[in-house]
C-alpha cells in the first residue's frame, strides 16, 4: 500500500515539470503542410504495423509469463523439500 | 498466479500504448512529423528508468539499515532493469535524433549527461561483481547506489535545463513540454508511462524470484 501511494504521488508531480509553452491547437492537427504518414494510412499498411508491434510484445510477454512460471514451479519444489 | 493484477495491468496499458500510440491523430508538426509519437516509447523509457531507481533506491536504504540481502536482491534487480530501460532509451533517442536532429549524436548536454549517467551504472554492476563477500558486496552496493542516483538526478534533469539543449524544455527550447497542453497525446503518454514501468518491476521481480532460489540451492550445497 505504502509503495502504491509513493507510486501515485510520483505520477502526480510529474506534471509540475511545465515550463514556457508553445499552445498546441486544433490547427496542428489539420496542418496539411506537414508531411505525414497520410498515404501509408490510406492504403491500411500501418494496422500491419500494428499487427506486427502487437505480436512481438505479446510474444515478449508470453515469454516472461512462461519463465514466471518456471521460477515459480522451482520456488514450490525447494520448499517442498524443506 | 499471486497478485497478478498490476502485471495484466502493465500488459493491458501496453497494447493500448501501441495501438493508440501508432493510430491516434497527433499533431502535424514540422520536422517531427510522424516521430512525434516516439513520446510515448522513447521518452517513456526514461520515466520508467527513474522509477525503477527510486525503487532500487529505495531499497538500498532498506538494506543499509537492516542488513537483509532480500532488499539486496530487490535494489540490484531494479537497478539492472532501469539500466536495461536505459540502454533502451539513448539508442532509440539516437535513432531518433537522427531523423529530427540531423545527427545520431550532437553532443546534446542531455545526451552527454544521460551517457554518463549510464556509465556510472555500468561502473555500479563491475563494482558489485569484484567484491566477492555477499554482505560487503550488498553494503557497497547499496552506498554506490544511492549516491549513483544523487548525481544521476541533477545530471539529467538539472544540468542540461542549465544551457542549451536540443532536448525540450531545456535553456531555449522548450519543445515537447508545450505538448503538456495536448490532452490527446497525455492520453496515450502517461498510460505508456505507468505500463512500460510496471513491466519493467515485473522483469526485475521475476529475477529478484530467480536469485532468491539461487541463494536457497548454494546455502543448500554448502550446508549438504
Amino acid at each position: 500500500m505504502k509503495k502504491l501511494i509513493t507510486l501515485v504521488l510520483l505520477l502526480a508531480s510529474l506534471t509540475v515539470l511545465a515550463q514556457e509553452k508553445i499552445p498546441v491547437t486544433e490547427a496542428d492537427y489539420g496542418n496539411n503542410t506537414v508531411e505525414m504518414a497520410d498515404r501509408m494510412r490510406a492504403d491500411g499498411k500501418i494496422y500491419v504495423l500494428v499487427g506486427i508491434i502487437g505480436i512481438i510484445f505479446t510474444g515478449i510477454t508470453v515469454y516472461l509469463v512462461s519463465t514466471e512460471r518456471k521460477i515459480a514451479k522451482i520456488e514450490k519444489s525447494i520448499t517442498t523439500q524443506k | 498466479m499471486r497478485q497478478s493484477w498490476w502485471k495484466i495491468l502493465a500488459v493491458v496499458l501496453l497494447l493500448y500504448t501501441i495501438v493508440a500510440g501508432l493510430l491516434m491523430d497527433v499533431p502535424r508538426l514540422p520536422i517531427l512529423n510522424e516521430t512525434i509519437r516516439a513520446l510515448h516509447f522513447h521518452v517513456t523509457m526514461w520515466f520508467g528508468m527513474i522509477l525503477m531507481l527510486m525503487v532500487s533506491v529505495y531499497y538500498s536504504f532498506r538494506y543499509l539499515r537492516s542488513n537483509n540481502l532480500q532488499h539486496d536482491d530487490m535494489a540490484i534487480e531494479f537497478t539492472n532493469a532501469a539500466i536495461l530501460f536505459g540502454v533502451l532509451g539513448i539508442t532509440t533517442g539516437m535513432l531518433w535524433a537522427k531523423f529530427t536532429w540531423g545527427d545520431y549524436w550532437s553532443g546534446d548536454p542531455k545526451q552527454n549527461a544521460s551517457a554518463i549517467g549510464l556509465l556510472m551504472y555500468f561502473a555500479y554492476l563491475i563494482l558489485r561483481n569484484s567484491l566477492t563477500d555477499v554482505q560487503q558486496r550488498a553494503r557497497i552496493g547499496a552506498i554506490y547506489n544511492i549516491f549513483a542516483f544523487a548525481a544521476f538526478i541533477p545530471l539529467i534533469f538539472v544540468l542540461p535545463r542549465l544551457t542549451d539543449s536540443l532536448h525540450p524544455g531545456n535553456g531555449g527550447n522548450p519543445g515537447f513540454n508545450a505538448y503538456d497542453l495536448d490532452s490527446k497525446l497525455r492520453m496515450v503518454f502517461y498510460p505508456a508511462i505507468i505500463g512500460w514501468t510496471l513491466f519493467g518491476a515485473w522483469i526485475a521481480t521475476v529475477r529478484v524470484r530467480m536469485r532468491r532460489v539461487q541463494r536457497v540451492l548454494e546455502d543448500q550445497l554448502i550446508n549438504s
